[in-house]
This record gives structure tokens, sequence and C-alpha cells, in this order.
């Protein structure tokens, strides 16, 4: 048990080898070896400068060919990564603290370590595309289009939730973005993912869905009904395994006979990626949604990683080594390297980033305030959205001396 | 670090010890202010949240149980210790989940990897269809599959394989073949905070199929004999494990291998004026609610149905027979929930011995709120109301 799990660091460690290969103990060395930047051309301002970056770790494709591993890109666009990535791992962060000071209760699933798969896929979608996730989807709901207060009102159950207090963590939607949510039953959300991309190719939408599960529900016998009738019906439907090589405390190497889950799809193609990377997230998802508008399903496995555990109730430490957790940490950290390299490319100095990680600060900390004060949901919605017409029930309080009761 | 650890070591040592006295005491001092029965079992919430309760039991099982060497032991440690002593027993037997190697989320499976091996205490992936799947194919082969579904909410991908074939598998075979050995064990029920996904309460579903027992345990000396009768019957049997009793509910357990018959409900307190059923841990909020009903002058008379089916039909008409009225409770919605079948049966069987009409005091029907807990669930006032209005009827 214990050589397994040496096994498993030493492997993850050897991924973050490859990507740190110059070294990696002071964040002012520039990754010289993997950077070909235009700026030495272009000697005008720096905001919008178009730049292309070579990605490290190379894609390992099943049945089509890997894109190219330099990334077009811009000043402006690696600085928003950044940004985004920093206040959704202060988000993750401060929902921690909130759980653990009761104000959220539940479960509550973290995201912090996976944020470069949700930035780097939203850089290369747009609102016509459709997400849809499992239940650690604080930061997808970020990316579609919510707002800090509405994940963290929803998170304490209060009014001004985006899903009004009555789905909780596990249940954030958004319409106007086509985020679809939220689900907690495990691998329920593939056969969903597969319908919502009939309807876009059905009503000639122009868009792909992306249709997110980890590693664990890469077991279950949905995902493979899905994407054999997405695969019989050329769905653009992209299958996106967010692999953090547990599924809750069961190692993938314990639980899947084959852990390479792009291949899984046999006859529908597929690719992984290093899921720490924003910029390698967005060039795999490109080439995906090209390919899918065309040719019908693509699997993409994500190789990312969280630190949390499981949940709020999972110590994260009882199956893998806390070695193993700050390994990657520091090795592969996605908000990390992204600091790397905008400094290295001198896109911004140490006290810019200083400044945005200020604001995102301030904004989380404006929008955990106003979320703490927003009230809780009347007790009519108790009843409320059932079916579609209204229950016509009240509900009446534990100790009934408060409410009276209105049966229909 | 190491300082720290060690300090949180001895925190953690002291705590358990004055844990541990504190409830020493107060069992001393109810065996003092009880004058009659030997037996005493209780269950104590630890940060008291629940009103400690005393049962009175009435079978000899049970008073003998506690004379021999037992342990005070919570749900989830009598569990364990009944898969303990399944495995010892019996070497075809086998337990099977998701996550039970390094114990289980509610601990449950704790220690039983190590002791009896890879082979046969052994983690599935996350797949509940696989695994009741997998668990009927054993079990027809004459082993003992003992599955463990993670959270009764997860069981529906499993629903067919249970319906559909471990149900009707020695029917449509002519006895020929059978999944007897099958136990699928699953956590259910509300626990303050579960939401839509971890506290429901599927017992309905299962109660309308024939060819399966449901099985609800109270407390941890009940778990333990109900589990191991479950696991030796020879029929598939669906364990349900109010999950919200795994660390609050503790009790003196016996360390022996003992069974409690399944197909008969337990009278837990006797009454004269209306018959409450309940299971699981409703059962604390019924006793709550008898408690109180008794200052009112109101006798109750406490039922534990145990086996949800095939049910007790004999003692519950029996004691409507005495006393006139029922009131049934349960988690799970009110409409089309087990409390259904079990007012309709007494109707019939009872029409006319009947005071006022079978209440049931039930969950709402709506999915089970995450915010909206505390309205949801059919708590102790409300049953009071309820019996007050049938006794007033």
């Amino acid at each position: 048990m214990a050589q397994q799990l040496c096994h498993r660091t030493r492997s993850l460690l050897r991924l973050s080898a490859i990507v740190s290969s110059s070294s990696a103990s002071s964040s002012l060395i520039p990754l010289s070896d993997s950077i070909i930047p235009r700026q030495q051309q272009q000697r005008a301002g720096f905001a919008a400068d178009a730049l292309t970056v070579d990605v490290p770790v190379p894609f390992k494709a099943h049945k089509c060919d890997a894109p190219s591993l330099s990334v077009e890109t811009s000043a402006q666009e690696l600085l928003s990564f950044f940004k985004t990535m920093f206040t959704m791992r202060r988000m993750e962060i401060a929902a921690d603290s909130l759980y653990k000071s009761k104000f959220i209760r539940g479960f509550c699933h973290l995201y912090d370590g996976q944020e470069a798969v949700c930035v780097g896929m939203e850089a290369s979608l747009n609102q016509k595309d459709c997400i849809i996730t499992a239940y650690r989807d604080h930061c997808i709901h970020l990316g579609r289009g919510g707002t800090l207060l509405e994940v963290f009102s929803e998170l304490m159950g209060r009014k001004d939730g985006c899903s009004l207090g009555k789905g909780g963590s596990m249940h954030m939607y958004n319409k106007k973005g086509g985020f679809f949510g939220g689900n907690g039953i495990v691998g329920a959300q593939t056969p969903l993912g597969a319908g919502l991309a009939f309807a876009q190719k059905y009503l000639k939408v122009d868009g792909v869905t992306l249709t997110m599960y980890g590693d664990g529900a890469a077991n279950q016998g949905q995902l493979f009904e899905a994407m054999n009738i997405a695969a019989l019906w050329s769905l653009p439907v992209i299958f996106v395994c967010e692999n953090n090589h547990y599924g809750m405390g069961t190692a993938e190497w314990r639980s899947a006979k084959s852990p390479e889950y792009y291949k899984r799809g046999d006859y529908v193609p597929g690719m992984k990626v290093d899921g720490m990377d924003c910029l390698a997230v967005k060039q795999a998802v490109k080439y995906a949604k090209e390919y899918t508008l065309k040719n019908g399903p693509f699997v993409l496995e994500f190789d990312t990683y969280r630190y949390h555990g499981h949940s709020m109730s999972d110590p994260g430490s009882t199956y893998r080594t806390r070695d193993e957790i700050s390994g990657v940490r520091q090795e592969r950290d996605p908000i990390e390297r992204i600091r790397k390299l905008l400094l290295s490319l001198e896109i911004a100095s140490v006290s810019d980033l200083k400044t945005l990680e200020k604001e995102a600060k301030s904004e989380v900390d404006e929008a955990l305030a106003k979320a703490k004060e927003s009230p809780q949901p009347d007790t009519s919605e108790l009843f409320s959205h059932i079916w579609v017409k209204g229950y016509g029930a009240e509900a009446y309080g534990a100790d009934r001396k408060e409410v009276v009761v209105k049966l229909p | 670090r190491r300082r720290k650890r060690r300090r949180r070591r001895r925190r953690r040592k002291k705590a358990i010890h004055y844990s541990s006295i504190v409830m020493m005491i107060r069992r001393r001092s109810w065996r003092r202010r009880r004058s009659s029965s030997s037996s005493s079992s209780s269950w104590e919430g630890r940060r008291s949240t629940i009103a400690t309760t005393t049962t009175t039991t009435t079978m000899q099982q049970q008073q003998q149980q506690c004379s021999s060497s037992s342990n005070k032991m919570n749900l989830f440690s009598a569990i364990n210790n009944a898969l303990y002593t399944a495995l010892d027993t019996d070497p075809r037997s086998y337990v099977f989940g998701e996550d039970v190697g390094f114990g289980g989320v509610f601990r449950c499976t704790v220690g039983l990897r190590d002791k009896f091996g890879r082979s046969r205490v052994f983690n599935t992936p996350l797949c509940e269809q696989g695994i009741v799947g997998f668990g009927i194919g054993l079990a027809s082969m004459g082993n003992r599959a003992i599955a463990e579904i993670q959270f009764a909410d997860y069981i529906y991908p499993a629903f067919d394989q249970i319906v559909n074939e471990a149900a009707k598998y020695r029917y449509r075979s002519g006895n020929m073949f059978n999944t007897g050995g099958l136990t699928i064990r699953a956590p259910y029920g509300a626990v303050g905070h579960g939401g839509h996904y971890h506290s429901q309460s599927p017992e309905a579903f299962f109660c309308h199929v024939p060819g399966i027992k449901v099985v609800i345990p109270r407390s941890p000396s009940q778990a333990k004999g109900l589990l191991l009768a479950s696991i030796r019957d020879p029929n598939p049997v669906v364990f349900f494990e109010p999950k919200l009793l795994y660390r609050m509910a503790v009790e003196e357990v016996s360390e022996d291998d003992y069974t409690l018959p399944l197909s008969s409900a337990e009278v837990m307190r006797e009454g004269s004026d209306i018959t409450l059923v309940g299971w699981g841990a409703q059962l604390t909020i019924l006793e709550q609610a008898c408690t109180e009903a008794a200052k009112d002058g109101i006798s109750c008379e406490l039922i534990d149905l145990r086996t949800l089916i095939p049910w007790d039909q004999e003692l519950v008409e029996a004691s409507v027979n005495k006393t006139g009225r029922l009131l049934v409770s349960h988690e799970a919605p009110v409409t089309g929930g087990f409390g259904a079948e079990i007012a309709a049966y007494i109707t019939e069987r009872c029409f006319l011995r009947l005071e006022a009409p079978i209440v049931r005091v039930c969950g709402l029907d709506t999915p089970f709120p995450l915010v909206f807990e505390p309205f949801y669930l059919p708590t102790k006032n409300k049953i009071l109301d309820a019996i007050k209005a049938a006794v007033q009827f």
C-alpha cells in the first residue's frame, strides 16, 4: 500500500518535473525553454499583445491528430486568467472557512487546484455552448457568468443564491450562460449532456455541449450509454473527464482497469491534456470544439488535482500523503504557472500582480459580506416549484406556534 | 509538528476519558432509579441534542445478551461487529462496496480487510448497478454477498437489479436458483444537513416488491442482531441503517453471535390509548412524543416494526384492537409511503374497532429540502398534536 502510494506520488511528480524542467525554486527565473515571445518584434504597449506560448506537456491523442503545442494568446488574456483563477481560489478558500464556521451546511465540494480546467475551457467557448457538470461546480458557475454573491448566497442557502437558496453547493445553474448544473448523482449528468447536444444539433445552434465528469464517474454505465448514443447520432458533445486521480477515497488505479480515460470512448476519439495548464486546456478545447461541430463526440481527459479532500467532511489525507499534495502544489499549481509566465514575459511586475490579487480578495470579501446579510428563503418556497403549478400549501414551524398551516 | 500531534493526542484521550466517565456515572444513577429489569439500554446524544430516553424491552433475548460479555458501542461499531461475526462464521461471505476497504465513509467496515483479506473485503468502482448485479451473481452461486451502497440516495441505479433480478430469481427459475445470500446495506434518513441526496428514505419503493425483505434497525444492539439475521436469511434483504444514529446512539451490545427474528415487530412501550408505529431513527422522536403525551394522561403503545416487508401484521393488528387508534410516522414523503400500506391493512382488519381515523405524520410531499429540513421532518410536536387530535376525536 505504501509502495503504491509512493508510485502515485512519483508519477505525479514526474509529470511536474517535465513542466518545471528549469529550476523551480525562484519564480523570477524565466521559462526560457518553452517560450517564443513575439514581444521582441513588437515594441508597442503590452496590453493587447498577441503572443504564442509553447505548452510543455505534449497532448496524447487517441484516434485523432494532436493539435500543435504553440498556443495563441495575448497578454490581456493571460492577465485575465490570473485574476479569474485567483478569484476562484479565494472563493473556494472562503467557502472552506464558511463551512468550518457552520455558515454553510450540508456538503461542500471544493474545486481549488482544478481552476485551470474551468478557466481554460471558457477561453475557447462562447454563450452558445452548454456546460453540464457534477457537484464540484462553484467555479464553473462563475466561469459561465455567475457572480460571487450568487455563489456565496447559494452555498449558505439564502434568497440571493442562483437557485433561490434551494439547491445549495451541488446545484448551481445559469440559464443565460448555458450552465445546466450542478448534479448530485455521479454520472447521471452524462446522458443529460448528450441530450443537450442533440437539441443544439437539431436547432442548428452551432454550439457544443461539454459534459464534465470525474475519474470516479468514468466507471458508470450511463456514461458509455451516452457515448454510444452520441457517436451513433454524431452529436456535438465533448465528454470532459476531470481526472483528479481520486474518486473520493479510491485512487484511479484501484477503480479502473484502464485509467486512460481518453481512450475509454473506444470508437470516440480522445485526447489527454495537462489540466493544470490553462493554455493547454484552451488549445485542447478549441481543437475539440472544431472537431465536434463537424464529426461528432470527442473525449477530453484533463490531468488535474484537487488540494482539498473530496468534500469538506473528507480530510483528504487518509488515502494520499501530504507530501503528494504539497508536491503538486509546488510544482504544478495553475496560478503559480501563470504568475511565472507573466513575470518572465514581463507582462506584469510583482506589484501589478499583487494589486490584482488585492482586487480579487476585496471582491470576494465584499460578496461574502453581502451574502451573509441576505435573508433565508420564505417558508412558502418549501412547496414552490415541485410541479409547475403551486401546491397551495404553507409550511408550519417545528413547534406549530408561529405560522398556521393551510393545507390544500 | 510532533509537539502539536502529541498535544492533540493528549486532548483526545482526555476527552474520551471524560465522556466515558460521564456516561458511566449517568448509567449508574439510572440503575438505582429503576427497580425492575436487569437489562438496560439507552441512547445518548454525545452533544446532548437528543434527550436521553430509556426503552424497556420485553424480549428475553435482549436480557440474555446483556448478561454475557458486552461492550458499549455505537451504531457503526455494532454493524462492524456484526459484519466481523458474519465473515468469521461463514468463509464464503464477502463484503464489498465503494470505499469499504479503508473502513467506509461511516466507518462500518473498519478493520475487516486487515483481518479477512482483500479477497473477501474489497472496494468496487463507482457503479451501483454493477455492485448489486455483481452481488446477485455471487449470491446465486451460493455465497453470502454483503453489498454496501454508500448512501440510500444512490440506490436507484441498482433499482432494476434489485427489483427485476434479485427479487424474482427464485420465482422465475422455479426454485432452481436464488439470491438468498444477498444483503444490501445502505445508510438512509435525515441527518440534519444532508440536503437532497444524502437524506432520502427510499424504503417505500422496495416495500412494493415481493421477493425481497426490507429491514430497518433502531439501535446498535438491534442492528447487530437484525443484520446477522438478514445476512443469514435465505432471501435477499435490503438493510437500511439510520445514518443519524451512527455516532449518536450508544448502547451496551453483546459481543456474542446473536440474531433477532425478522418479520417480528417489537412493542417498546405498552399503552392503552393509541398505538404508534415507526422504524429507525424516527422512533426516538416517537418516544419523546410518548413521554410528553403521558404528561397529559395519554397512554401510548409504541411499536418498532423492524422488518417492513413482510411486516408483523398480527402484532400491530392486536395492538390496534386493544387501543382503537393508530398513528404511523416515517421520514419519507407521506403520499405512497409505507404508512399508507399499514393504514390500509389496519382499516381493513380493524374497521369496527377504530375510534379515530388512522393518522400518518410523515415527511411532506416535496423533494428532501436543504434549508427547510426542520419544516419537512415529522417532529415531536407534529406527532403530539396528532396524538391529541386522535384521542379527542
